[in-house]
């Protein structure tokens, strides 16, 4: 036990107290040893005057059920008091996994802004506006203006059912129709990004661009 | 108790006014008690499309100031015993009354009348939240224009926010050439972006034009298609199933003989 390096370490700082959680072992790990640093190290830090915490995650993003739980050990020590999480260059907190999905119509002069993949049943109209962190798909008209991974992510796609937005950006780049991109029919498409370009294809298409999406597992068989 | 019907559009030069006045007498033709309100306070313009101008003594800033009853200043049509007006102000403008104000005097108006139709100023500014504070249902009338559809869509949005769901659609001014040849949007385009209810379609008509020079709405005229097309949003508004106009134009003299001789 003693040779492991620990993988919850505490410093003092003119602040308060540091807690550098290791981002290289598991989180249950990390939550069982600050149970047993609370439980048995009788430290006079626990039950000292109110000390300020900043909580130190490495790499690692975690979930609002992990903060959760974390906070909750914290609360046992009534003198310590959680100041803040950081992880290096990132948000602390993971984006909610999955895609949200929500309805109803997106009308000239409504901003609808939302954090991760976002599913919209319903139709953007002209002047209306969808921005997203994350992906944008349409399940109904796209015709006004699309802005996916609107914090930078450039991976992010546009996919609507009838596509015939006024314009489109992913990332920081632009794009409008029908100058920049051109297709003659309207139907089901996806924008993506590629040299810093907005390109718009066929939804068959997109699986030869981004095979991780792809839902056969190789090698098995489907029929 | 009555019904509030508030007629609306964003954009101006749509025809709310041409479809209020019309829509008015077309009720008040079907035997009910019609009250128009005019809520485009310092641009009132209702009177003078129903010809009742000169009539004016009392308008609707005097009834909220009390300075007179509202039997006072209801105006009683010419020819239709059961509609009147009640005037904006043309002397004030849209501060000098509040939504509250307009909210009482709206139900005050309900309980004498079958159908109070509130007719709205353009934009989305005060006029228009004044205009529709007392409102339980809308009316939103645009020409199969791109502008006055993004404006229309930006008043249904608007409308979602005051509480009053589901709002009705009225396309005006559609020329079926035009929405043929794709200088114009076509009725299934407009109802597909806005996605509302379509309340009936009026076919563009120079007689609507002169109709309001004149001061007499265009319903009186029982040849012109446009009338028949308010008379039978008149009735669909009174729940009845009236089916959407035919607005194909007659084919000319030269075309149908075309025809019997095979050249079509």
């Amino acid at each position: 036990m003693g040779k492991l390096k620990p993988s919850v370490t505490v410093k003092g700082t003119k602040d308060g107290l540091l807690f550098i959680l290791d981002d290289s072992c598991p989180f249950s790990n990390i939550l069982n040893e600050l149970k047993q640093l609370f439980e048995y190290n009788r430290s006079s830090l626990w039950d000292g005057p109110k000390t300020r915490v900043l909580i130190k995650l490495g790499q690692r993003q975690i979930t609002k059920e992990e903060e959760i739980s974390l906070r909750q050990l914290f609360s046992l020590k009534k003198n310590l008091i959680i100041q803040g999480f950081e992880s290096e260059g990132k948000h602390y907190l993971l984006k909610p996994a999955g895609i949200q999905v929500l309805a109803g119509t997106v009308r000239s002069g409504q901003v609808l802004t939302h954090e991760g993949d976002l599913l919209l049943l319903g139709d953007v109209n002209p002047g209306g506006c969808v921005q997203a962190t994350g992906s944008i798909y349409v399940l109904g008209a796209l015709r006004g203006l699309a802005h996916a991974g609107s914090s930078g992510d450039e991976t992010a796609l546009i996919a609507a059912s009838t596509f015939k937005p006024t314009q489109l950006r992913i990332a920081d780049v632009i794009s409008r129709p029908p100058d920049e991109w051109e297709y003659t029919e309207v139907g089901m498409r996806f924008a993506y990004l590629v040299n810093n370009q907005i390109a718009v294809d066929q939804i068959q298409h997109l699986i030869q661009l981004r095979p991780d999406l792809e839902w056969k597992e190789k090698g098995k068989k489907f029929f | 108790m009555g019904e509030s019907i508030v007629i609306t559009s964003g954009k101006g030069g749509v025809g709310k006014s041409t479809t209020s006045t019309n829509l008015g007498t077309a009720l008040a033709l079907t035997g009910k008690k019609v009250c128009l309100v005019d809520t485009d306070i310092g641009l009132r313009n209702l009177d003078v499309l129903m010809g009742l101008e000169n009539r004016i003594i009392y308008d609707l800033i005097d009834v909220v100031e009390k300075t007179c009853r509202i039997e006072q200043a209801l105006i009683k049509d010419k020819r239709c015993d059961h509609l009147y007006l009640l005037p904006a102000a043309q002397t004030k403008d849209k501060t000098s009354i509040s939504s509250q104000q307009l909210r009482w005097l709206i139900a005050e108006l309900k309980e004498k009348f079958d159908y109070v139709l509130i007719d709205c100023p353009a934009g989305i500014e005060m006029g228009f939240k004044n205009a529709v504070a007392g409102a339980d249902q809308a009316i939103v009338v645009t020409t199969p224009e791109n502008a006055a559809v993004r404006d229309a869509d930006r008043v249904i949005g608007l409308l979602e926010r005051e509480r009053i769901h589901s709002p009705k659609l009225i396309i005006n001014r559609l020329r079926t050439q035009m929405a043929k040849e794709g200088g114009m949007l076509d009725v299934d385009e407009v109802v597909s972006i806005l996605a509302i209810d379509l309340l009936g379609v009026v076919p563009d008509d120079e007689r609507v034009i002169r109709a309001g020079h004149t001061g007499e709405p265009i319903v009186w005229d029982s040849r012109c298609s446009a009338g028949k097309a308010y008379r039978n949003i008149a009735r669909r508004i009174q729940g009845e199933m009236v089916p959407l106009l035919v607005l194909e134009k007659h084919q000319s003299m030269v075309s149908k003989m075309k025809k019997w001789f095979g050249f079509v």
